[in-house]
């Protein structure tokens, strides 16, 4: 039923959120909520959808929380907690006003940096997003059992640790923030070219990036870096369709139809990094997504402003010096300025097993006619490449290549 | 929540007197402010773990070791009880710790069913 599929996009991060400040308990949150979600589908096909769906989902999961916290609670101090839990909750966050709703602070929580990078992204993916453990081994490469294990590990790490569920006072805020902040970039990159698999987009992680910075957004109007996040989210988005091709191959920018470019999420990103420039500082997400918007703001691919591109490159590598920042950095330079500089640029870089540095170098190398070297380099990042998509693009670049000589 | 702070620290740093006396009114600046805000249960400095006996018993057998129970660079220097409302607490505790600055601080929770 697509209401409740709708509902579930929508409500299933606020209801969990909810019933974990509730009960202090996840699993029984997720459960709680499951069973409501499956209700729902019975229920709304029966009555109709109801006029607040995310109040409907959140009160039959609570009653459903109490109702197994009451059958389990024989101790009187197990009693008296869950009768004091009965009362004045609230039905839902108001979700206008109410600054540290629910799902604000289980984000917090669940990237709380006491917990490794990558629990903190599955955590997110789980509790608020509602994925499923197999669905996200897939993102992670990883064996259901083997995330399971992980989630189990980090939801317990939480409960007996004593990472509060809250959002971090002021003081602490920057440095959680950036774990958040990282997440959803995280998230996003793995549904817009997942590491392996046959698919190079995973539209639902992309969209489940977008949903929870706005989320994140709506609740930091001020923070130049969440509006930037966003921003630069929208603008990589807007390109979705135009990447790859009837096949499922991959288009490269150069060649992307623009006209499919969706023009709304240019339009939102363009207005929203326009926000983030006055509120600054330029910080990492800020110029990437300034990145992104001369590519968006550019008619033809002739028409985009390289010079511009490779400066802010220069400016991102210099403030975060990742080998992946130089391998973009590289790119940029030598769309302005020529293959031979960009070249230049790669020699320093070491990111073994990654294909694309090999796949870049192989593609300049070409452009300055020395194929010889390119073909080797197109072979190394064919050994390394991870996805369908990207293998047959690469090997269409060599094949291209043997056949002019 | 009651977290043990165990403080693991290089025996082989090698600190002027003047550099050991600062560290020592520092902590005990430290201890200070917890006992203010009553969080400061309990704090311990260790002999060397060069005078640490590891006993280990198998098979009714009592085996004992001279030394620590790991060989490791850093060694455990002294330990500290908080008592406080949960791991932010602490851990904001611990960043101001001046023996963070010089060693590692491992933050563990009380055992609780």
């Amino acid at each position: 039923m697509e209401a409740v599929e709708a509902a579930f996009r929508a409500e299933w991060g606020r209801v969990v959120a909810t019933l974990i400040r509730v009960t202090n308990d996840w699993d029984l949150a997720e459960e709680c909520a499951s069973e409501a979600f499956a209700q729902a589908l019975q229920v709304w096909a029966r009555d109709g959808i109801p006029r607040v769906p995310g109040a409907w989902l959140t009160t039959v999961a609570r009653n459903r929380a109490l109702d197994r916290l009451r059958r389990a609670a024989t101790e009187a101090k197990k009693l008296s907690e869950v009768a004091t839990l009965l009362p004045d909750e609230p039905e839902v966050d108001d979700d206008e006003s109410g600054v540290p709703d629910d799902r604000l602070r289980l984000m917090f929580t669940c990237c709380h940096p006491a917990l490794r990078l990558e629990a903190r992204v599955a955590l997110t993916l789980r509790t608020l997003a509602g994925l499923t453990t197999a669905e996200i081994g897939r993102a992670f490469v990883v064996p259901e059992p083997t995330m399971a294990k992980r989630l189990v590990r980090a939801k317990h790490k939480i409960r007996s640790a004593g990472i509060p569920y809250r959002v971090p006072p002021a003081h602490l805020l920057p440095d959680r923030l950036t774990g958040v902040l990282a997440v959803l970039y995280l998230l996003f990159n793995e549904g817009y070219a997942a590491s392996s698999g046959a698919d190079l987009v995973r539209r639902n992680l992309c969209a489940e990036a977008i949903r929870l910075g706005r989320v994140l957004a709506g609740l930091m109007p001020d923070d130049a870096e969440v509006l930037a996040l966003l921003a630069l989210l929208l603008l990589q988005d807007s390109r979705r369709t135009a990447r790859l091709d009837t096949t499922g191959d991959l288009v490269t920018l150069e060649d992307q139809d623009r006209s499919s470019w969706d023009q709304d999420e240019i339009t939102a990103g363009l207005e929203l990094l326009a926000v983030a420039k006055r509120r600054g500082p330029r910080g990492f997400y800020l110029l990437q997504a300034e990145i992104a918007s001369c590519h968006a703001r550019a008619t033809t691919a002739a028409e985009t402003d390289w010079k511009r591109i490779a400066l802010l490159y220069d400016e991102l590598y210099t403030g975060a010096p990742s080998e992946v920042i130089g391998l973009n950095r590289a790119v940029a330079v030598a769309m302005a300025h020529g293959p031979a500089e960009g070249l230049a640029l790669l020699d320093g870089l070491d990111l073994p097993g990654y294909h694309l540095l090999p796949a870049i170098r192989a593609d300049l190398l070409a452009r300055l006619g020395r194929r010889e070297e390119a073909e080797a380099n197109y072979r190394e990042a064919l050994e390394f490449v991870g996805t369908d998509a990207e293998r047959r693009f690469l090997t269409r670049r060599l094949v291209s290549l043997l056949e002019t000589g | 929540m009651e977290y043990l702070l165990l403080i693991y620290i290089d025996e082989t740093l090698e600190h002027t007197p003047e550099e050991a006396a600062q560290i020592d009114q520092a902590t005990q600046e430290w201890d200070k402010r917890m006992i203010e805000r009553g969080l400061l249960k309990q704090a311990q400095r260790l002999s060397l773990s060069s005078a640490a006996t590891t006993v280990r018993v198998r098979q009714d057998e009592v085996l004992l070791s001279d030394g620590p129970f790991a060989e490791a660079k850093e060694q455990l220097a002294g330990f500290v009880v908080l008592d406080v409302a949960n791991l932010d607490e602490a851990l904001e505790a611990v960043a101001d710790d001046p023996l963070a600055r010089i060693g590692s601080i491992e933050v563990r929770p009380y055992w609780s069913e």
